[in-house]
């Protein structure tokens, strides 16, 4: 479904991603761990089209993400094409990023009228069951400010939910909440999981929470995959010196 | 007797219509002003280098060069270009140059506000798919404007109070209505204090109704 290519990505001098291989099966769903700095989060927005990799390939459902072929030649993407295979990916972001001057419903509707082209009715029904689904079916009218953080996360899933992606990024999406809001997103993320409809690159912090829905867990580190694995083999036994300090490291500081 | 009431009356008619003309030449010259001074905004965020050079060099230029120079130039230097050269209106003539010289203000206000607006909402954009075209419609000026109709307003308030310059290019707006009156009678007292009354309480309307768009913006969110 997913498929990295050798890519890098430098930010001028700094390289922060280096000769990344990683591919992802449909409704396959994958964590990401890593510390801060590591490129993790850069790795899921390059796939959101929201950074351009500074070399290698990005294939999404068997299409180039970043480049298009034209006379065998790789060329790279324009609008258009990016638009197309754009489609395919949703993401949801740390900091929720809701439309502010729009009510909750609308912020869930907006992208289904103006960019699927789904009439009024037929978006708002979708939206509604869909906010009903994340267990916020009584705040339509509200708008975002008037929502708790835990809330305003699980109307962006909602939002990028029902434009149907095939793929769904997840970036430290409770990186930014009262712990005690955590759990209501998470749960939300595990019901999503347990459809299997979606194949999920959820970036995270939580790792019981990985640990517990994800087939897989890739670990980055200075900008490289160092090592990957099912969730029990990488957590139970981590071939990885690197890995093994940043698990140890990562239960001391809990 | 210093101010002459029958007097006063008798030219009000005259003033009130051609303050008119002056409010007429505000509204268009703002409309002229907010939608051109946007696209100089566009212009100057536009990844087409030569596009963002030249939008940003006519802002400079603009702002560096008096208004009265500007009108002169409109009415006066225009119609002698070759191939391009137009003659305008006296009224067209002076719509234009306030349009032209606040659109370059007014795209500074809106570089601000656009400029405001959390990288996160155009991220948000992108993400959902919404074509470019979208995304300024539906998600960004919707945000970035307004929180600046108060500095639009002062600016509405502010070419209210340039009209006056029209008048040299012959434009009969308020103020040389006023002086045609008092040359004609010698009393110029009634006249030019009507005319300083009438922009006082068009001005302060207009300070009202921004105030109560502000109010009605901010209490959406």
């Amino acid at each position: 479904m997913v498929r990295f290519h050798r890519v890098s990505k430098s930010f001028g001098d700094l390289e922060v991603l280096r000769d990344i291989n990683l591919e992802i099966a449909p409704s396959e769903i994958v964590a990401i761990i890593g510390s801060s700095g590591s490129g993790k989060t850069t790795l899921v927005r390059m796939l959101m089209t929201l950074e351009k990799p500074t070399s290698g390939t990005i294939e999404v459902d068997g299409e180039l993400l970043w480049h298009k072929k034209e006379n065998g030649r790789l060329v790279p993407a324009d609008e258009k094409h990016l638009r197309k295979v754009r489609s395919k990916v949703g993401m949801v972001f740390q900091q929720f990023n809701l439309f502010p001057h729009m009510k909750i419903l609308r912020n869930v509707t907006e992208a289904p009228i103006h960019v699927l082209g789904l009439s009024r009715e037929e978006a708002e029904q979708e939206a509604i069951s869909m906010l009903e689904k994340v267990g916020l079916g009584d705040k339509l009218d509200a708008y975002p400010s008037q929502l708790s953080g835990g809330q305003q996360q699980r109307v962006a899933i909602a939002r990028a939910l029902v434009m149907h992606p095939k793929v769904m990024l997840f970036d430290e999406v409770t990186s930014a909440l009262d712990p005690e809001l955590v759990g209501e997103v998470l749960q939300v993320l595990k019901e999503i999981a347990a459809e299997g409809k979606t194949t999920m690159l959820i970036v995270t912090h939580e790792m019981d929470f990985a640990r517990e829905v994800a087939d897989r867990i890739v670990f980055i580190d200075g900008g490289r995959i160092l090592e990957e694995g099912p969730p029990e083999q990488l957590f139970g036994n981590p071939r990885n010196q690197r890995t093994r300090e940043f698990l140890s490291r990562f239960r001391r500081t809990i | 007797m210093l101010w002459n009431w029958d007097y006063a009356l008798s030219i009000l008619p005259s003033l009130l219509e051609a303050l008119q003309v002056t409010i007429y030449a505000t509204i268009m010259g703002f409309a002229f002003a907010l939608i051109f001074g946007l696209l100089l905004a566009f212009g100057r965020r536009s990844k087409i280098r030569v596009l963002s050079l030249i939008s940003g060099a006519f802002v400079e230029f603009i702002r560096s060069t008096p208004l009265l120079a500007q009108l002169f130039f409109i009415f006066y230097a225009l119609p002698q270009l070759p191939y391009v050269g137009i003659s305008l209106s006296p009224l067209t003539a002076g719509i234009l140059g306030l349009g032209i010289h606040y659109s370059t203000y007014l795209s500074e206000v809106y570089r601000a506000g656009i400029d405001a607006v959390p990288r996160g909402q155009w991220e948000a954009a992108i993400a959902l798919n919404f074509s470019k075209g979208r995304t300024w419609l539906n998600i960004i000026l919707p945000q970035a404007i307004p929180p600046i109709v108060p500095v639009l307003g002062n600016y509405l308030i502010g070419m209210f109070k340039d009209t006056p310059m029209l008048s040299a290019v012959t434009v009969v707006e308020l103020l040389l209505t006023a002086r045609i009156i008092g040359t004609h009678s010698f009393r110029f007292i009634e006249p030019f204090t009507m005319v300083g009354i009438l922009f006082l309480v068009l001005s302060y309307i207009s300070s009202l109704g921004v105030q109560w768009l502000e109010y009605r913006l901010n209490s959406r969110t």
